[in-house]
C-alpha cells in the first residue's frame, strides 16, 4: 500500500512549484508590483497634507490667550478660522452643517487654569468622516497652540510654556466612531493586498494545470490530494510573508507608522490570515475551469472583503446583515488584530478574540478545499 | 496478477457524460506482455476507456482488474505500476527536460534518482539539451520525452493514447521500435490507441471501438477475415474517374483511393462483378481481386457504424 502521506512527494511538488514560480516573471512582477503600487497610491493619500480646513473657534473665556490662539490658528496654513463665536452651540451646529470641519472650544476659566498650570483642556471636535484630511490638522494643533502660548507665557509664567504642555488638547472625532486615522490605512492595505494577491495566485494553482492539460498527468501519478495542496500553497505563503514584510517596512520607515506591539505576534497572526486566504484560493481553484473563472471568483471574494471589513466603511456603521458577513471574513478580524498590535500594543490575550475566528475559517474552508478536490477528471 | 495472467481484464466498462454514453459496456482482456492496438474514429471513446482503466475517470458500470487490482477501488496501486501517456503532451512546458524527469522520479520515489535521470537522458540522446524547456521541443521530441517520463518508474502496463499523432514517419518508427523493446525485453503490456494502419499492423491484437461499442477485435488476419469483405482493385489511367460511376451501384459498399489505385469493396461477389463488368474490357484499366487491407476493413467498420466523427 502506498496510501500514506509522503513528505518526499510534497517536496517533489514544492520543488516543481518553486521552479515554475521563478520562471513566471509576469506573476512575480505582479506580486511585488501590486503592493508597491498600492503603497505609493495610498502613500500619496497619506502624505497629502490638507490645508485651510474651515474652523470655528468657540471662546468661552475671552482674553489675550484666546486671541493668541485664534491668531496662531489663523496664521497656520492648516486652519482657516471662518468664525470666532462665544457660543459652543453655534460651533457645534456649524460642524453638523459641514460649514466647519473643526470646532475648537476654549473652555471657561481657560486663562486662570493656564496661569495656575493645571493644563486646561482644549476640546477639539473634528468631523472625521474624512479621516485622512483631519489627521494632520489634529496632529498640528498641539504644536500650534503651544507655540502661540509660549509667546504669552513669559516672565514668571515661563515655566508653564514647556513640558508638560501648557494645555491638554482633547480630540473628539465625530461621525466616525471607529476613529480611523492615517495609521489605519496601513493595516487595511496589508489586509487588502494579501486578500487580493493570495487568493488570486492560489485560485489559479490547479486551474492552470487543468488549462494546460498537465492536471491529467498529475492525477495519473500516485499523488495524494493533500500532497498536491501543500506543494501548491507553500510557495504562496512565502510570497505572502514577503509582501507583508515589504508593506510593514515601508509603513515603518517611509510613513512612520508606530509599531507598538510584538512583531513576532503579528507575524504569527499574519500566517493564520494568509493560510485562511490560501484555503479560499485553493477552494476556488478546485472549482474554476479556467483562469478567467478563477479571477471572477477572486473578485467575488475580494469585493466584500474590502467593503465589509471596516476598511472602507466604519464597521459599526454598517447594517447588521453586512456586519454579519463582515464577521465571517478573515480580513475583518485581521484588520482588528493588526491595528491592535501596531497601534495599541496589544498582546496575545487581546487579539485572541479576533484570532480564533480566522482559525475557524481556515479549518472550515480548508476542509471544503480538500473535500472538493477530485482525484479524477469527472 | 490474476491467475489468467491478464494485465487488463475488465467487463462491462461504461461511462456516461450527461445523457451521452461515451463507452457502452465494453469488455477488454489483454494478456500480459502483449501489445494491443486500440482503434476507432474520433469521439468513439478510446481516451475515456483508457482514463477509466487508470482511475482518472470513475466508471458508471463495469468490473474487473488492472494488473490484478480492482480498477474501481485500487486506482492508487494501479497508478504506481502503470505508465499513462496522454493524448495531448501533458508534461510541464515551463520545466526543463531534466526537471520534468526529476519531478517524475521524485514523485514515484525512485531510488538513485540522479543516476536514473542521467541514464534516461543519455538513452534519449538529450543530455546536451537537458536544460532546455520542454515546451521548446518539437512534437517528435516531446513524444519521446513523454514516453521516457512515463516509463521511468518501470511500469508493468503502458497506456498510450494516440502517442504518434502529428509525429514524422521516422520518429514514429523509432517510437514503435522502443515499444517493441519494452514489450519484448521487459514484458510490459501495452494498450495503444492509434489511427495509423501500419501501427495497427504492428500490434498483437486490435480492438476496434465505435460509438462506445467494440465492433471488431482480434489479430489483423482475424479482423480482415471477419469483415466478410470482397475487394477489387482498379488500376490504370482513368481509374479515378470510375469512382463516381461505381458509387451507388447495389453491389458496391464503398470505394477507397489508394494512391492512383481504387479499392472497390462489397459483400456480394456476383453483384460486384456485375458492377465492374462494363469496365473489364477497357484496355487502360486493370481490375483484379485482392485481399482487403486493414484500412478497407476500418473504413467499412466506420461506415457501418454511423461513420462520421463525433
Ligand atoms: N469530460 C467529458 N465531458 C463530456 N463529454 C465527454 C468528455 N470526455 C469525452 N466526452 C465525449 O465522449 C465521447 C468519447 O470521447 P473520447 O473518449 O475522447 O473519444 P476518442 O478518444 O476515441 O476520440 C466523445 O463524444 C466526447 O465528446
Ligand atoms: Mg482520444
Amino acid at each position: 500500500m502506498n496510501g500514506r502521506f509522503s513528505l518526499a512527494r510534497v517536496f517533489a511538488m514544492l520543488g516543481k512549484e518553486f521552479i515554475q514560480m521563478r520562471r513566471d516573471r509576469l506573476t512575480l512582477a505582479m506580486l511585488v508590483g501590486i503592493p508597491l503600487m498600492q503603497l505609493i497610491l495610498f502613500g500619496y493619500a497619506i502624505n497629502m497634507v490638507p490645508r485651510h480646513l474651515a474652523t470655528v473657534v468657540s471662546i468661552s473665556d475671552p482674553g489675550p490667550f484666546s486671541d493668541s490662539i485664534v491668531a496662531a490658528l489663523a496664521n497656520s496654513s492648516f486652519f482657516d478660522v471662518v468664525k470666532a463665536t462665544n457660543s459652543p452651540a453655534e460651533a457645534h451646529r456649524m460642524l453638523a452643517e459641514g460649514t466647519a470641519s473643526f470646532a475648537i472650544n476654549i473652555p471657561p476659566n481657560f486663562s486662570r487654569d493656564l496661569v495656575r498650570g493645571v493644563q486646561p483642556e482644549l476640546l477639539v471636535e473634528a468631523d472625521a468622516t474624512d479621516p485622512a484630511a483631519g489627521a494632520y490638522a489634529i496632529g498640528a494643533i498641539t504644536t500650534i497652540v503651544s507655540s502661540a502660548l509660549r509667546n504669552d507665557l513669559r516672565g514668571p509664567l515661563a515655566a508653564r510654556a514647556y513640558a508638560p504642555p501648557p494645555v491638554n488638547v482633547v480630540v473628539h472625532q465625530l461621525y466616525n466612531p471607529e476613529n480611523i486615522t492615517r495609521y489605519n490605512i496601513v493595516p487595511g492595505l496589508l489586509g487588502m493586498i494579501l486578500t487580493m494577491t493570495m487568493v488570486m495566485v492560489t485560485s489559479i494553482a490547479l486551474t492552470r494545470e487543468r488549462e494546460r492539460g498537465t492536471y491529467e498527468n498529475l492525477l495519473a501519478m500516485p499523488m495524494r490530494p493533500t500532497e498536491i495542496m501543500i506543494g501548491k500553497i507553500t510557495p504562496n505563503i512565502f510570497i505572502g510573508a514577503f509582501q507583508s514584510a515589504l508593506i510593514l517596512t515601508v509603513a515603518r520607515f517611509v510613513f512612520h507608522v508606530p509599531m507598538l506591539g510584538s512583531l513576532p505576534l503579528l507575524a504569527a497572526a499574519g500566517m493564520i490570515y494568509i493560510a485562511a486566504l490560501l484555503a479560499v484560493g485553493y477552494t476556488f481553484s478546485t472549482v474554476a475551469q479556467n483562469q478567467m473563472q478563477a479571477m471572477q471568483m477572486t473578485f467575488f471574494f475580494f469585493l466584500p472583503s474590502i467593503m465589509l471589513s471596516g476598511f472602507i466603511f466604519p464597521f459599526r456603521g454598517m447594517p447588521e446583515w453586512a456586519q454579519w458577513i463582515g464577521e465571517v471574513l478573515p480580513i475583518t478580524h485581521f484588520l482588528r488584530v493588526v491595528r491592535g498590535i501596531l497601534l495599541k500594543g496589544n498582546g496575545f490575550t487581546e487579539i485572541w478574540p479576533d484570532t480564533w475566528p480566522m482559525i475557524l475559517f481556515l479549518f472550515v474552508v480548508g476542509a471544503i478545499a480538500v473535500l472538493r478536490f477530485r482525484r479524477t477528471l469527472d | 496478477m490474476t491467475a489468467l495472467g491478464n494485465a487488463i481484464d475488465v467487463r462491462g466498462l461504461t461511462k456516461r457524460f450527461g445523457k451521452k454514453t461515451a463507452v457502452n459496456g465494453i469488455d477488454i482482456a489483454v494478456p500480459e506482455g502483449q501489445v494491443w492496438g486500440f482503434l476507432g474514429p474520433n469521439g468513439s471513446g478510446k481516451t475515456t476507456t483508457i482514463r477509466m482503466l487508470c482511475g482518472l475517470l470513475n466508471a458508471d458500470a463495469g468490473e474487473g482488474t488492472c494488473l490484478g487490482y480492482n480498477f474501481r477501488t485500487q486506482a492508487e496501486q494501479i497508478k504506481r505500476e502503470t505508465g499513462y501517456m496522454t493524448q495531448k503532451f501533458s508534461f510541464w512546458e515551463d520545466l526543463s527536460i531534466r526537471e520534468n524527469l526529476d519531478f517524475v522520479a521524485r514523485v514515484y520515489g525512485l531510488p538513485g534518482q540522479r543516476a536514473l535521470v542521467d541514464e534516461t537522458l543519455e538513452k534519449l540522446g538529450l543530455e546536451q539539451r537537458q536544460n532546455q524547456l520542454a515546451g521548446e521541443l518539437s512534437g517528435g521530441w516531446k513524444q519521446r520525452l513523454a514516453l521516457a517520463a512515463c516509463t521511468l518508474h518501470s511500469p508493468k502496463l503502458l497506456l498510450l493514447d494516440e502517442p504518434t499523432a502529428g509525429v514524422d514517419p521516422k520518429a514514429r518508427r523509432d517510437f514503435w521500435d522502443e515499444i517493441h523493446t519494452l514489450s519484448g525485453q521487459h514484458g510490459i503490456t501495452v494498450l495503444v490507441s492509434t489511427h495509423y494502419m501500419d501501427e495497427a499492423e504492428r500490434c498483437d491484437r486490435i480492438v476496434y471501438i465505435s460509438g462506445g461499442n467494440i465492433v471488431a477485435r482480434g489479430t489483423v488476419a482475424d479482423i480482415i477475415a471477419g469483415s466478410g469483405l470482397i475487394t477489387f482493385t482498379v488500376e490504370g489511367d482513368g481509374a479515378r474517374q470510375l469512382a463516381p460511376k461505381l458509387r451507388g451501384h447495389p453491389g458496391v459498399v464503398f470505394i477507397a483511393f489508394f494512391g492512383a489505385m481504387l479499392h472497390v469493396s462489397g459483400y456480394d461477389r456476383a453483384l460486384l462483378e456485375q458492377a465492374l463488368a462494363p469496365y473489364r474490357n477497357d484496355p487502360n484499366l486493370a481490375i483484379r481481386e485482392t485481399a482487403p487491407s486493414l484500412e478497407d476493413v476500418f473504413i467499412q467498420l466506420q461506415e457501418n457504424n454511423g461513420g462520421a466523427s463525433a
